[in-house]
This record gives C-alpha cells, sequence and structure tokens, in this order.
C-alpha cells in the first residue's frame, strides 16, 4: 500500500525482490524486498544479525545471493559482480570502510575508475576533480594525506567521496555512525541531507532508532532475514518501530543495588605503548570493585582494545600500577591472568576466543588445559575434558551437533555461550566483557546480559566494554567513557543520560592535533 | 568463482576427493607419458609392477620409504604447528655426519648403546639445524621457509668440505666419501641378504610416537593450537614462540633421523648423493598424508613405490624417471586442491 | 693487496653486472608477486623452466628473441598454475609454491631427458652476443661492465625502471599496491581482486623465467640441471632486503653478485688456505643475514600470503 502510494509520486531507483541467502543452515535472508525511490532515503533498520549487511553486500555484489532479482534505475544487474553494481549507479560506504590505509586519498578514490592498462594515471586532473566535489558537498578532506593519518571521521568522508566520486545516484550506508562520536554524526547527516536534496537516493542501514528516525523518509525492518514492516518515518512513532525490531516485548532485566566488596582491579597511572595500536592507554586509572559492573562506553578504536589486552594479559603495563587483589603480578601474561581468576571475554569471539578448525571439546580447555585437571604429566586426560565441555553444554543451553564438531560450524550465539561456559566455570572474580554481545541476536544478547548480573549477584567484578550506549545503561551499576586512550570521571548509574554520555565521547582531538602529538 | 564453506564434511567425500586427486595426477602424468612415446597404462603397470610385483620390488620400495617415513613426520610436525620446514634436506645430512663421526670411531660399545648414541646424537643436530630458523622466526621475525631453504644450501657445500677435507677417506680413491661405518654401528637388515633394514622398523615406531604426541598430549595441543589460530592459542595462554621452538626440535630430530637410518642402515657412508631430495620429497609425504603421522608412512611408501617403480619402468620403456618426480610434485598440488574440496564448495557465478 | 685490487679490475665491475642480470629479472618478477598480496615460491622451479624453454628453442632453430618469448611464456603457464591455487582457490602459498617448484623442475628434466635421451654433455647453443654501445663502453672501470654486455643485461636494467613505474605512476600499478595491502578495497571499486592479482603472478613468473633464460642463453651457452642452484631462493631474500621497492631491489641484486663476483675471484688468491666451498656458501649466508637485517623494518605487504575469497564473511 505504502510503496504504492510512493511509486504514484517518484520512480524507482532500486529495487531487489526476493532476496534469499543462506549461509549453511543459516538464512541469513529470507525472501527479502526492498524497494528504493528517487531522492528518497529508506533507513533499514534491525538488530544486529538481523541481515542489513548480509543484503546491502548481496546488492553490492560482494556475496551471491542464492535467489532473486535486482533492478536499478530499471534495469536488472548481474549478480555477484561489484563491477556491475558500480556502474549501474551504486555507492557503497563499508562499516569497515574499504580503503587502502598505506595509500593517499588521492589513489583510493581514483582505483578502479581509470582503465587499467592506461601508461599514466591522470592525477593531477583527479586531484582537481576530487577538489572541486570535496567542497561542493562539504566533505573537506586533502587528497594527498596518506589514508592512514587520517581520523576514522575523515576516513567515513574519504569512501563518501570515493562513491560520489564515480557518479554515484544510490548511496548505501552501512552502519556509518558506528564509529562516529555524535558530533561527526551530525554532521555527517548534514552531509546526507544536501546530497539528497540534489536528487540522491539513499539507504541508511542502521540498529539505532533514534537516528533512522532523524535521517530517513521510510524505515523498513528486518528481523531475522525477513522483512517485518514497512513504515512511513513521520507517520510511524519509536515504539512502533521497536516493537517491529525485536519482536516480542523484551524485559529490561530488573537491576537490584549492587552489594559491593573488596577491590578485584586496581588499575593507577597506567599507560601502555603497544605498536600494533593507534591509540593506547594514556595515563588511566580505574578501580573495579567486587559485586559491581563497570561499563566503559566510547566510540570505538579509543583505547579500548588496549584496556582489554591489558587485562586480559595480551600486553604489559608500560607505565603505572595494576594491582589484583592488592598484589602487583610479577609477570603478566593470559595464563598468569587467568589463573588470578580474570575471565576474558573477547571482542572477537571467533578468531580471537576460538579456535575455529579446532572441535568444542578442545576449545572449551583452551586456558585450562595445563592445569591438573584436565592434563597429567604432559599427557591431555580426555575424560575430564569431555566431561566439562558436557557439562557447559549443558548449562548454558549451547546448540552443537556434537563436542566434535568444529567450533567454527557453530552460530556466534552459541560460541558466545561456549565462552561463558568456559570463563565462568570456576567462578571468576573478575570478568572482563569486551563487546560481549555485538551481532548476537536479541534472545542472546539477553542471555548473555542475565549471566553477566547473576556473576555480579555472587560476587565478581566486571568491566563491560561495549560501543552500545543502550547496552551499557541497562546493565552497568557505573560508567565511564574512555576516549582518546584516556578515562573520564566514573558516574553512577542514572547519573547521566545518553546525551551527557555522548559529549564525553565527543570529547575528541582532532587528527591534525594528534598528529603533532605522535611526534 | 566462489567458494563457499561446506557445513558438514561427509566421510564419503572426505575419501572421494584423495582418490580422484590421485586419478587426476595420474591422467596428467599419463599424458607426459605419451609425450616419450609409450603406453601410459603399460607404463603405469610397469611401475607397479616394479614397485610392489615382487618380494624384491616390495622390499625395494620399503627401504625407500624409511627415509621419507622420517622426512615426512617432520615435515607433518613442523607444517601442523604452521613452522614451514623446508630444510629437512640440511637436517637429514647434519644427522648423517653426525652418523658417520660416531660409527666410524672406535668407541668399543655395545651395538645397541652405539646405535642409540648416534639416533641421539643426530636428532640434537637436526633440531638444532632447525631450531636456528625458528629462533629467527620467533626473535626477527624472518621468514623460516627462505631461510631453512638457504640453509640445504649452505649444509650441502659444508657436507661438501667435509667429504673432501677432515672427512675424507683416505682409501677413497679420491672420491669425496666417508669411511664406512664399523659393523657394530650398522642398522641391522629384516630379510637376510635384502637391503630392507631395522630403520624401517624405528620409522613405524616414530610415527606412533609422532602420532601420540600430537594427539594425546599437552604439547600436541599447543602445536595444533598455534598451528590453526595463532592468535587465538596466543590469547589462551600459550606461550607461541615457546611452541614453535620446540615444534622445530621435534622436526628437525626426526629428518636428521632420515639421514641417520641412510647412513647406518643403508648406505654405511656419506657421499653427496645420499639424499636424491628426500627432504622436498618429505613435503609432499606429508601433505599426502593430510599431515596426519600415521598416514605418513602410507604415503612415504606410496611415493617410494614410484620411485622404485619408475626406475623399473625407466628401464624396461625409456620413459625418463623423472616421470616420478612429476607424478609426485602433481599429486601433491591436486591432494591440496582435494583438501580444498572437501571443505568447500565452488560455486560458479 | 691482491685481494683489493680485485675491485679495480674491469672483469670484476663486468661479471658483477652479468651475475646481476637474472637476479634482477628474477627478483622483479617475485617483487610484483609479492605486491600484489601473492608469495611465489615457484621461482626456483619457474626458473629452471625457463632457462630450459629458452634455450631448447634455440637450439631446435628459433630465433633468440623467440627463445626469451617461449620462456617467459612458459614461466607464464606455470605462474598461472600456482596463481589459480593461491588466488581464487585461496591454498597455502607455501605449499602450492613449493609444489610449483617442484612441478616445474620435474616437468622440465622430464622434457628434457625425453628431447635428448642420449646427450651425456650438453649441446651448446649461440648465445645472446655483447652489444657494445658506443663512446659509452670506452668509460674505464665501468664502461664496460654497464654499455658492452649482452642486450638481455640491458632489458634488466630497463625492467627495473618500467617496474617503478607501473607500480606507481599507472592505474594497473595502484591497483597491484592496493590488492596488496587491501584487497576488500579493490573489490568495492569493481576491480575484481582475482584479476589483478593472476595478472600480476602470471606476469611476474615470465620475468622469473627471462632471468633463468638469461642463464642459458647469455651468460652461459647450455642447458644443465641444478643450473638454478638456489638463485630463485636468493631473489626472495632481495625482495625482502629491497624492502618491496625496486630500486632497492636493484642494488640489493647489484651488491649480491658483486659480492659473488668478488669471492670467484678471492678463490684465485687464497684459495688454497680457505677451501672454496666457503666461498660458494658465501652468497646464501649473505642472504640469510640481509634477511635478518631487514626483516626488522620490513615494510611488507599487509595482505601478503592472506587469501582473499570473495563472499567471505
Amino acid at each position: 500500500m505504502i510503496s504504492n502510494k510512493i511509486e504514484g509520486r517518484r520512480d524507482l531507483a532500486l529495487r531487489l525482490s526476493g532476496i534469499t541467502k543462506r549461509f549453511g543452515t543459516l538464512s541469513a535472508n529470507d525472501n527479502v524486498d526492498l524497494s528504493l525511490h528517487k531522492g528518497e532515503v529508506v533507513a533499514l533498520l534491525g538488530e544486529n544479525g538481523a541481515g542489513k549487511t548480509t543484503l546491502m553486500n548481496i546488492l553490492f555484489g560482494h556475496y551471491l545471493a542464492d535467489q532473486g532479482e535486482i533492478e536499478v534505475f530499471g534495469k536488472s544487474i548481474p549478480k555477484g559482480d561489484p563491477r556491475a553494481a558500480l556502474d549501474s549507479g551504486i555507492g557503497m560506504v563499508h562499516q569497515h570502510f574499504a580503503l587502502v590505509e598505506e595509500m593517499n586519498v588521492l589513489e583510493n578514490i581514483v582505483l578502479g575508475t581509470e582503465n587499467l592498462l592506461a601508461i599514466k594515471s591522470q592525477k593531477n586532473t583527479a586531484r582537481e576533480r576530487i577538489r572541486d566535489l570535496s567542497s561542493s558537498v562539504g566533505l573537506d578532506v586533502n587528497p594527498d594525506a596518506i589514508v592512514g593519518s587520517l581520523s576514522v571521521g575523515e576516513k567515513q568522508r574519504v569512501e563518501i567521496l570515493k562513491a560520489l566520486y564515480r557518479g554515484a545516484r544510490i548511496l548505501i550506508l552501512d552502519e556509518p555512525t558506528a564509529v562516529l562520536t555524535p558530533f561527526e554524526a551530525e554532521k555527517l547527516f548534514a552531509t546526507l541531507k544536501v546530497l539528497v536534496s540534489e536528487g540522491l537516493s539513499a539507504i541508511f542501514i542502521s540498529h539505532k532508532l533514534n537516528e533512522a528516525m532523524e535521517i530517513s523518509d521510510r524505515v523498513v525492518v528486518l528481523r531475522k532475514g525477513r522483512v517485518v514492516g514497512e513504515k512511513i518515518t513521520r507517520d510511524s512513532n519509536p515504539e512502533e518501530l521497536t516493537s517491529l525490531m525485536v519482536g516480542a516485548e523484551i524485559e529490561t532485566p530488573e537491576i537490584s543495588a549492587p552489594v559491593l566488596g573488596e577491590v578485584a582491579l586496581d588499575l593507577e597511572n597506567i599507560s601502555t605503548n603497544i605498536p600494533e595500536m593507534r591509540i593506547n592507554l594514556r595515563n588511566v586509572s580505574l578501580s573495579l570493585n567486587c559485586g559491581e559492573i563497570t561499563g566503559l562506553a566510547g566510540v570505538s578504536g579509543n583505547g579500548q582494545a588496549a584496556l582489554a589486552s591489558l587485562i586480559s594479559g595480551t600486553t604489559q603495563v608500560k607505565e603505572g600500577t595494576m594491582r589484583i587483589f592488592g598484589e602487583i603480578p610479577e609477570r603478566w601474561s593470559p595464563k598468569v591472568a587467568v589463573s588470578k581468576s580474570i575471565a576474558r571475554i573477547p571482542e572477537d569471539r571467533l578468531h580471537t576466543g576460538m579456535i575455529g578448525d579446532m572441535s568444542v571439546v578442545e576449545n572449551i580447555i583452551s586456558e585450562k588445559y595445563w592445569t591438573d585437571r584436565f592434563s597429567r604429566f604432559g599427557f591431555l586426560t580426555r575424560q575430564a575434558s569431555e566431561d566439562f565441555s558436557h557439562e557447559v553444554i549443558k548449562n548454558y543451553d549451547v546448540k552443537c551437533p556434537s563436542i566434535e564438531t568444529p567450533v567454527r560450524l557453530l552460530s556466534g550465539g552459541n560460541i558466545q555461550k561456549l565462552i561463558l561456559g568456559r570463563v565462568l566455570d570456576e567462578s571468576p572474580l573478575i570478568i572482563l566483557a569486551n563487546q560481549p554481545t555485538r551481532g548476537l541476536d536479541v534472545g542472546a544478547v539477553a542471555y548473555v546480559h542475565g549471566q553477566l548480573l547473576k556473576a555480579r549477584d555472587r560476587g565478581a567484578a566486571i568491566l563491560l566494554i561495549s560501543d552500545d550506549l543502550e547496552e551499557i545503561l541497562q546493565i552497568s551499576d557505573r560508567i565511564s567513557v574512555i576516549s582518546n586512550g584516556r578515562l573520564s570521571k566514573i558516574t553512577r548509574r542514572g547519573e547521566l543520560g545518553v546525551k551527557e554520555l555522548g559529549a564525553l565521547m565527543t570529547r575528541h582531538v582532532p587528527s591534525s592535533e594528534r598528529l603533532n602529538d605522535a611526534t | 568463482m566462489r567458494l563457499e564453506p561446506r557445513t558438514e564434511t561427509t566421510l564419503i567425500r572426505a575419501v572421494l576427493m584423495p582418490c580422484l586427486a590421485i586419478l587426476v595426477t595420474l591422467i596428467l602424468a599419463g599424458i607426459l607419458v605419451m609425450l616419450a612415446d609409450a603406453s601410459p597404462l603399460e607404463a603405469f603397470s610397469l611401475v607397479l609392477k616394479g614397485a610392489a610385483g615382487s618380494q624384491f620390488a616390495i622390499l625395494e620400495t620399503l627401504t625407500r620409504a624409511t627415509p621419507l617415513i622420517f622426512t615426512g613426520l617432520s615435515v607433518a610436525v613442523a607444517f601442523r604447528a604452521k613452522l614451514w620446514n623446508i630444510g629437512a634436506e640440511a637436517q637429514l645430512y647434519i644427522g648423517a655426519v653426525l652418523t658417520v663421526i660416531i660409527g666410524t670411531q672406535t668407541l668399543g660399545l655395545p651395538p645397541v648403546i652405539l646405535i642409540a648414541l648416534m639416533m641421539i646424537i643426530s636428532m640434537i643436530g637436526g633440531s638444532i639445524m632447525l631450531y636456528g630458523p625458528a629462533l629467527l622466526k620467533t626473535r626477527f621475525g624472518v621468514d623460516e621457509v627462505v631461510t631453512t631453504l638457504l640453509l640445504n644450501f649452505i649444509t650441502l657445500l659444508f657436507v661438501s668440505l667435509l667429504l673432501e677435507g677432515v672427512l675424507k677417506d683416505p682409501m677413497g680413491l679420491g672420491w669425496p666419501q666417508t669411511e664406512t661405518v664399523h659393523g657394530e654401528a650398522r642398522l641391522p637388515r629384516l630379510v637376510q641378504g635384502k637391503r630392507l633394514h631395522f630403520g624401517f622398523v624405528i620409522a613405524l615406531f616414530s610415527s606412533i610416537v609422532v602420532w601420540v604426541i600430537m594427539a594425546k598430549t599437552v604439547l600436541g595441543y599447543e602445536m595444533r593450537a598455534v598451528g590453526h589460530n595463532i592468535v587465538a592459542a596466543r590469547f589462551a595462554g600459550i606461550s607461541v614462540n615457546r611452541v614453535l621452538l620446540k615444534t622445530a626440535v621435534i622436526s628437525g630430530g626426526l629428518a636428521a633421523l632420515a639421514g641417520f637410518s641412510e647412513v647406518a642402515g643403508t648406505k654405511g657412508n656419506l657421499t653427496l648423493d645420499l639424499s636424491p631430495g628426500f627432504g622436498y620429497t618429505g613435503i609432499v609425504v606429508a601433505m599426502l598424508a593430510l599431515l596426519h603421522p600415521i598416514g605418513v608412512v602410507f604415503s612415504a611408501i606410496f611415493i617410494a613405490g614410484v620411485f622404485v617403480g619408475a626406475d623399473a619402468m625407466g628401464r624396461a620403456t625409456g620413459v625418463p624417471s623423472f616421470i616420478a618426480d612429476v607424478i609426485v610434485a602433481i599429486s601433491l598440488m591436486t591432494m591440496v586442491v582435494a583438501i580444498m574440496l572437501t571443505k568447500f564448495r565452488v560455486r560458479f557465478a | 693487496m691482491e685481494a683489493l685490487e680485485i675491485l679495480l679490475s674491469a672483469s670484476f665491475w663486468i661479471a658483477t653486472i652479468r651475475i646481476a642480470s637474472p637476479l634482477i629479472f628474477a627478483t622483479m618478477g617475485e617483487l610484483l608477486c609479492e605486491r600484489a598480496g601473492v608469495l611465489n615460491l615457484g621461482i626456483e622451479g619457474i626458473m629452471t623452466a625457463g632457462a630450459f624453454a629458452g634455450w631448447y628453442t634455440v637450439y631446435a632453430g628459433g630465433d633468440l628473441w623467440l627463445g626469451v618469448a617461449v620462456a617467459a611464456l612458459t614461466g607464464m603457464m606455470f605462474g598461472l598454475i600456482h596463481g589459480f591455487l593461491t588466488v581464487p582457490l585461496g591454498l597455502s602459498q607455501h605449499v602450492t609454491g613449493i609444489g610449483t617448484t617442484l612441478l616445474a623442475t620435474s616437468i622440465t628434466y622430464f622434457i628434457y631427458r625425453v628431447l635428448l635421451p642420449q646427450e651425456t654433455s650438453p649441446p651448446k647453443i649461440d648465445p645472446f652476443a655483447p652489444l657494445p654501445i658506443p663512446f659509452l663502453s670506452e668509460i674505464p672501470l665501468i664502461g664496460q661492465a654497464l654499455f658492452a654486455q649482452t642486450p638481455l643485461t640491458y632489458l634488466a636494467f630497463i625492467l627495473v625502471g618500467t617496474i617503478a613505474w607501473i607500480l606507481n605512476r599507472t592505474p594497473a600499478g595502484t591497483a597491484i599496491r592496493a590488492v596488496g595491502e587491501n584487497p576488500a578495497a579493490v573489490e568495492s571499486q569493481g576491480i575484481s581482486v582475482t584479476l589483478v592479482r593472476m595478472s600480476a603472478v602470471a606476469v611476474g613468473s615470465a620475468l622469473m623465467a627471462v632471468g633463468g633464460a638469461f642463464l642459458t642463453m647469455s651468460a652461459f651457452n647450455s642447458f644443465f640441471f641444478e643450473m638454478i642452484n638456489g638463485r630463485g631462493w636468493v631473489c626472495i631474500a632481495l625482495v625482502v632486503f629491497g624492502s618491496w621497492k625496486p630500486g632497492k631491489a636493484l642494488l640489493g641484486a647489484i651488491l649480491f653478485a658483486a659480492f659473488d663476483a668478488y669471492q670467484v675471484r678471492l678463490q684465485s688468491v687464497v684459495g688454497n688456505v680457505v677451501p672454496y666451498q666457503v666461498f660458494l656458501m658465501m652468497p646464501y649466508v649473505l642472504s640469510i643475514l640481509a634477511l635478518i637485517v631487514m626483516s626488522r623494518r620490513a615494510g611488507y605487504p599487509k595482505a601478503l600470503m592472506i587469501p582473499y575469497l570473495k563472499g567471505e564473511r
């Protein structure tokens, strides 16, 4: 009905019909229809794992759909061919930027637009065009800057310029604000509005309701790979969209008042120096008490990785003091961290937390295989690890065909449950939960939160690192914000709202200054 | 063309694919045989006959398989931990040199002790040969492929230096060869009057030991974890560098046993052509066995059969015996593709 | 001091450039592959195949330049095998590379024996003759070395500039570098990662083969077994030594060749005290040392040895 009304008014820019994509047994997209009209912004809304990115990757030709048709400006385009998608006028701003960090902005933008057999790149002409383009739409960026030296916001501008340089008429932005500060996000929205007023159409992928409502004309809601609703934005309201997104009403967990115990982990003026990381910790002090969840909010890439790496044992303290139950550990390694009762839930659960090609039973013991429980005289005690696997599978409701199944064949939620089972087994006193629910479906998210709260109530000290402010606000007893490697003052639950916390995140240093800082 | 991971690997596919690989190998090799103006079917049946057609042929094949089992195990262990040891050839020669040095001394030890001593010393030598590159890898990030490859050339020159210098046999009529080891330093024959020697038994035993290490021990677990996912292994608390160094010790030692067994079992002395590329062929042996230690025994026997059979076939038909090397090389390529096809599905867009 | 006088002899410098030439071809070939993100350990075998293919073409009556072309095509063919297995199929570049070397070497030897079954001493051809450039070749000390070489040597030097130009100045070069650093970025711009990587490996392998052919058609005049003798592996070390940059790699190749030429001459001076094997070992030892020194600061392509499978999650 709605589509018909709009179609009457405006021409169709893009139509996806009957898109189905399966990864193994999982249906990432199930018979999805989506249309976009000229000059329109459609928000593709859905929880993590609802299939939004998959759909866009199909549209862009990165994935090959099992079924379905794609039509751009009335012409159907071949499947699985990024070139055809680009040529038809689609431009994509990837969530993980598709940029070559080692090359400059100009080369990144021009890449693929020139004849590959030409004997010389026309860099001067291109430079002029980029300058013109960037000033006309207000996307300011130096064409000769090396991409690796740019800030996240600037990199995103390069991504948008890449699309515009090719004359894209349909822009797809995949979770564009996930890496931006609220201030940068506002700038992005302004740019987007300018572009749309000039006739561009856009699909804006997001799991954040408020921004979807702010930017879009129409909202399409995706849940578990299916389109479950389509609404004109101004005729809709947040409550309606939320219930579409989530399906059943989910209960926000009841949180009792924390019962504080002793200080479990104490960081005092800590700095790190990890060469691979762009942002290290700078003079960070933080102490975690037993019986409390400390939420660490912040735009990703502001030092969270360094902090997680430090607590996980994969990084050494460069300056400052770290105490665990009052003691300064003599040596610091993952093994020591585990033996000091630290449970580590890593950010990348499949590639850091698990060894995909090894079985469930082998992964379940990976942190403790060397203890007397799982090995004797250098030989593994198979029975113990099998028993442990069955126990975890049962207690944590892990769905897997057998304990011999390679972990890579399990779903993200089940992998996370395995990790929870592994690390929570001996009632650890300190828990590092780094992005524990990223990419999980709603049920799994609730499960993880429930487990963390349970651990808190039995007296564990928990550090929850998350990009998702909602999550932080939901289950943390107190909150700190990390920005550019530094921590903000800690606030108690309820003291600050989304706006104030957002402001703390934006306290960011412009990239030029940061560069000077580094030298 | 795209690859999509399979969610399950059926047993049939796991068996069928390698068989298909062998078939493709034979077809491609058959084309080359036709180039040499011979009938592929006849040539292959001659290879089969030459490799397994008589008691003599079988014993020859097993003799030839013995060093390949050792180098195959060496490579299988190293590759399992993703330590790319391409230097089994060098480790083999160091093992051989040390075996000759001990075996030509008059030590007055009982044979069993003497042979054990030769084994242990040669293993230590081989271990050190790979420990160096492993150390360079873990300390400085130097790619071990290139260093182990280059060490093969350096080692061969070093052996040549010894053969023309301190280890030169004074009775050797000027040939670059060493003296023959004493009788008590020789491995006993398994069949009276035939070349097959006790080294084969040691090789079988080694493959069982390696299997136990890989499958049942903490070290084997660590090695597999490091090989599959170094980031996760490190995160779990495995000391990756230490595991790689231990892997190097085991892998280098195993390759050195090939040199030990060739000197003490087959040849008796050391010349520069002791190994016709056993170290390199070990890579194929290991890959055909899917890096499984017990599988190594079978793939070593298969490859040894190809070599022994091709020699016989070459004498009968005039097809150059290099066909064996070709078959071995092609089978390596087809096998890696076959392994991939058990894990992935190919889709054409 | 006789050992130092070597450096002042024109013949030393001539030999240096001659020894460097095949290394330059093969190093540029490997560099091209690695900049595109593909380690090509097939180099040793591809050089062997190229050496034979070029030489045999001439032996069978072909023109010298036809020989070079046949060598290049042969190399390209093996390059495509390695490329196909490692790029679209994403197989281990280590294992496949070693496999390519074993395959190319064994097929070459097999065909050599099929074509020349009876030969015990390898037959000879008329190789490329030196082509002195007027005036320039009369510059003392280096004139003969740089300007009185065979055409293939000149080609080697021109090649370095060409590769540098391609990598830095052309759209194709941008694509090659990008595909070696972040293939996803290249795919997102509508260029096929597979196409770029395969092309780089094919062209790179052709260059390796020409490097091999230089040995049989310019430096020597016949083909014999084991004649590549680890030169391919040395070239891999040279690429690292040159930090994946053509100019620096050229410098490395010349340095290496100078050392090689020097040790040969030094043998005749001190050969009676030091065994000749020690001299022969030196190039390999030098390569390892170069790797150790350079690996700390080497700016290797980020996607080197990492397969890119389209549609991977």
